[in-house]
């Protein structure tokens, strides 16, 4: 945890505290908070360039005046990595945009993509004092966030954090997604001699495969892995660790620690009669092509279906960004079918909304009965059973029920199932010691993350089941330190 | 990338090819694949390793060209590289001393029954082959499967090698003649289903390796999944090889068809 009198000593800093002086709090709290530019909906359907289009210098300089430099700032106690929200935001103020990127960095391996896909309304944004005590719209940390980080790659200054002289220590990392990227980036720092081993040919895990290139281009992906490059981390892509190399094989390569992020990437299906039509798929297929295999691409090898009448099976980010991927590849009836109401949506409020600009329907309080084909065996329509909502479960939401005999048919040429991924199965079935949970996860000392065995680390969604960009990078930050401490004490 | 080191046709259609990936030569199991991927804008596909040399730090392919990217994969020389090549990917299989194994492979299914014959020769079982194409020049890797299998048997469907007729008679015939405990069965996934009918008929327990569409291979995203015994699997990490009783192989043959 940053300790109280660190953030006091740097907010006691002679320039934090002459910026406060230039502008009365009230002032400050009267200005609005400013509009993230866009691409305009009935274009950006057409094409898939990034939706937001980044502040502009003035916007970014107008709302890093909205920040109070708070003397007790609760919104980093919303920050799974604890950036040093004021300090980047005031760096923004006094025109030291590069001294903000630096400060981003002090905590966040990746904030090009965490400004871009942090769910900040739940996190840093939802304790910020504007929400907190004035009941007005958050600080715009993530967009800021995003100014600042983006501003550091095009000015072609990138700051490579400074790495300790190597300790001849080898450590092998499973998995290139955020947990194994920010885990490997502080082993780095601290002089280990760190190499990541990746399952598919390109790197970045759920950045690369997943989220699409309207919402985080892959550019954004490259720069981080460059600079982690520059530090000296190196990359084995197509490289499956428990089949291609296994757990002794690493050791007898001389790895002393291995950190594993070997993701939630498994699928789950409804197991619903007609789920093995053609034509119905989960989200992580449909994205993969998409994203990782550049389908939409007219050279590209690989093919996707280009449904008109395509209906996506969830209300969480991946559901929106396999509905509004269906869209940009001329679905003209792309859907949202989910359980409970919108309120209950696991999604990001901005991709909702941007989902609903874009012409996206959404079928709130239906769930999927069955679905019907044609004589080849395509997906035509879809049985949905309609629902009410009773009481909250134990996730604190409101538990959906189906409505007794209320069903409708919707026709459909494409159903994209996305309820939920389970932990990647590789690694706990084929490494020896590692304890499971049922539902799949690996078992570690929260505190270290260590797992049972001494050796071996993990973090990121094989420990939490799907989760967050941030908490991934958060839970491979962890594990560094653990990881270093474990190593100093033992070796 | 990985170094292609040896080119060979066995047919005008089917090639086979040594590459070069020693960490897979060392850890491949029979039943194991791989997925590759030629040229940037490729695709990813999968193919059964035939056979390793560890020494050499290789592993043989055997691709038959039925189409784009099977095709683009035999237009490369020794010399060129596979930009991507990943595995050994799904389970080995389950090699045991069974007593008498029926090995039934079709087509290109041949190649993926040598790693299954020898495996299953060494570990002390009656090995008998049948090997079946539509002509005689289709009938691939016949002096490696006779160097372990005890009997090998073959069927053209046009006569011009071996017996004429369809692999299942040939199926049929040995079952009548000798006790087989176990039959194991690869190529078209329409023959795998005419042998599993019948060797149900006669209640011989069957494996069958089955060749679906798949992306990643790593049980990722679905795209492989079949039904056995009425619940879903994916091919690429339960399988490729199952229970052939239990395939429903009506519904795989549809879902080979998606991108048609
Ligand atoms: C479509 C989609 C949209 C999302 N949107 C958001 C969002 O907007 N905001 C947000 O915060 N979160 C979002 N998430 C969730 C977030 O992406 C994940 O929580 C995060 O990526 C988890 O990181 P990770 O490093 O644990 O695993 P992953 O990103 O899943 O990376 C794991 C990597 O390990 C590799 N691997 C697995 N097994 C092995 C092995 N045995 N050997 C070698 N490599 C292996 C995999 O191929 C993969 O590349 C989204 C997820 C998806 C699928
Ligand atoms: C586990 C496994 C092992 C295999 N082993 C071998 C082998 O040893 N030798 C061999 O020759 N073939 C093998 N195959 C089949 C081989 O992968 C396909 O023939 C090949 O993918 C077809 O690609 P294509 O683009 O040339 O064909 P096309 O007919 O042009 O492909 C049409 C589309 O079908 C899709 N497709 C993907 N996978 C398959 C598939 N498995 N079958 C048919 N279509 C597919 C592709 O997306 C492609 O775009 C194996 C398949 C599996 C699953
Ligand atoms: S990393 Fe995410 S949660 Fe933390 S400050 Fe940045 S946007 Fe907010
Ligand atoms: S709580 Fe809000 S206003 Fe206060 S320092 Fe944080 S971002 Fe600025
Ligand atoms: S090929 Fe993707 S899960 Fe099997």
């Amino acid at each position: 945890m940053l300790s109280k009198e660190y953030l006091h000593a740097e907010r006691n800093q002679p320039w934090r505290e002459a910026l406060r002086k230039t502008m009365k709090n009230k002032e400050r709290t009267d200005l609005p908070r400013v509009k993230m530019p866009e691409q305009p909906p009935e274009i950006r359907i057409h094409n898939f360039q990034e939706v937001n289009l980044g502040l502009t210098p003035e916007l970014a300089l107008a709302e890093s005046h909205r920040c109070l430099d708070c003397v007790n700032p609760t919104c980093i106690m919303g920050c799974p990595v604890e950036v040093n929200i004021p300090k980047f935001i005031k760096n923004i103020e006094r025109g030291e945009i590069l001294e903000a990127a630096k400060t981003l960095k002090e905590t966040n391996t990746l904030p090009a993509v965490c400004g871009r896909v942090c769910p900040q309304e739940r996190q840093c944004e939802s304790h910020c004092f504007y929400v907190q005590k004035l009941k007005k719209e958050a600080v715009a940390i993530g967009h800021l966030e995003r100014f600042a980080a983006d501003y550091e790659h095009e000015s072609g200054n990138i700051s490579i954090p400074e790495t300790a002289s190597t300790n001849e220590i080898k450590i092998a990392v499973v998995g290139s997604g955020p947990a194994g990227l920010a885990f490997a980036g502080d082993m780095a720092k601290l002089g280990y001699e760190v190499t990541v081993f990746e399952a598919l040919h390109e790197l970045g895990g759920v950045l690369r495969y997943g989220i699409p290139e309207f919402r985080l281009p892959n550019k954004i992906v490259d720069t981080e892995i460059e600079v982690l490059k520059k530090m000296g981390v190196k990359f084995e892509t197509n490289c499956i660790i428990g089949k291609t190399i296994s757990q002794e094989d690493l050791k007898e390569f001389g790895y002393k620690g291995i950190f594993i992020g070997s993701g939630a990437g498994f699928p789950n299906f409804m197991n619903i009669p007609g789920e093995n039509l053609i034509g119905v798929m989960s989200a992580n297929e449909y994205l993969t092509r998409v994203n990782l295999m550049r389908a939409a691409d007219p050279d590209s090898d690989t093919p996707v279906h280009r449904g008109k009448k395509v209906a996506v099976i969830g209300g969480g980010n991946t559901a929106m960004d396999a509905v509004r991927t269906a869209r940009r590849l001329g679905a003209e009836k792309a859907m949202i079918v989910y359980r409970r109401s919108e309120e209950e949506m696991p999604a990001r409020i901005e991709e909702v909304k941007h989902a609903k600009e874009e012409g996206i329907e959404f079928l709130t309080l239906h769930n999927p009965l069955r679905y019907e084909g044609d004589e080849k065996g395509h997906v035509r329509k879809m049985l949905l059973q309609r629902m009410r909502l009773g009481e909250p479960d134990a996730s604190g939401r409101r538990r959906p029920i189906p409505i007794e005999g209320d069903t409708v048919w919707i026709e459909v040429d494409e159903v994209i199932v996305s309820i939920g991924v389970s932990p990647n199965p590789l690694i706990p079935s084929t490494f020896t010691g590692l304890e499971v949970t049922p539902y799949g996860t690996i078992v570690i000392d929260e505190e270290t993350m260590q797992t049972g065995v001494d050796y071996i680390f993990a973090g990121g969604d094989i420990v939490r089941g799907g989760a967050t960009v941030i908490l991934a990078m958060g839970d491979g930050r962890k594990a560094a330190k653990g990881m270093d401490a474990w190593l100093k004490k033992t070796l | 990338m990985n170094k292609i080191v040896g080119k060979e046709y066995l047919s005008e259609k089917v090639v086979k090819f040594e590459i070069e990936a020693p960490l897979i030569a060392k850890s491949r199991k029979a039943g194991h694949f791989v997925i590759v991927r030629i040229g940037e804008k490729g695709e990813r596909i999968p193919y059964t390793i035939v056979s390793s040399d560890p020494q050499k730090g290789t592993i043989t392919l055997v691709v038959q060209n039925v189409g784009k990217s099977s095709g683009k994969f035999c237009e490369l020389n020794v010399g060129d590289y596979v930009t991507d090549l990943v595995g050994p990917l799904g389970k080995a299989t389950h090699i045991d001393n069974f007593g008498t194994v029926l090995c039934a492979g079709g087509g290109v299914g041949i190649a993926p029954i040598l790693p299954i014959v020898e495996a299953m020769k060494k570990a002390g079982n009656q090995v008998i082959a049948i090997l079946a194409a539509r002509t005689k020049e289709l009938i691939i890797l016949e002096n490696e499967i006779r160097q372990f299998a005890d009997e090998v048997h073959i069927m053209t469907d046009d006569g011009s090698y071996g017996k004429k007729g369809l692999i299942t008679e040939g199926v049929e015939e040995i079952i009548q003649s000798k006790k087989v405990d176990l039959c194991v069965t690869a190529g078209p996934t329409i023959m795998m289903k005419f042998v599993s009918e019948l060797t149900k008929k006669y209640n011989i327990p069957t494996i069958a390796s089955l060749n679906p569409i798949m992306v990643d291979g790593t049980g990722m995203c679905g795209a492989c999944r079949v039904t056995v015994g009425g619940k879903i699997k994916f091919v690429c990490i339960d399988g490729p090889e199952f229970d052939a009783h239990q395939v429903n192989f009506d519904e795989l043959i549809m879902r080979l068809h998606a991108y048609d």
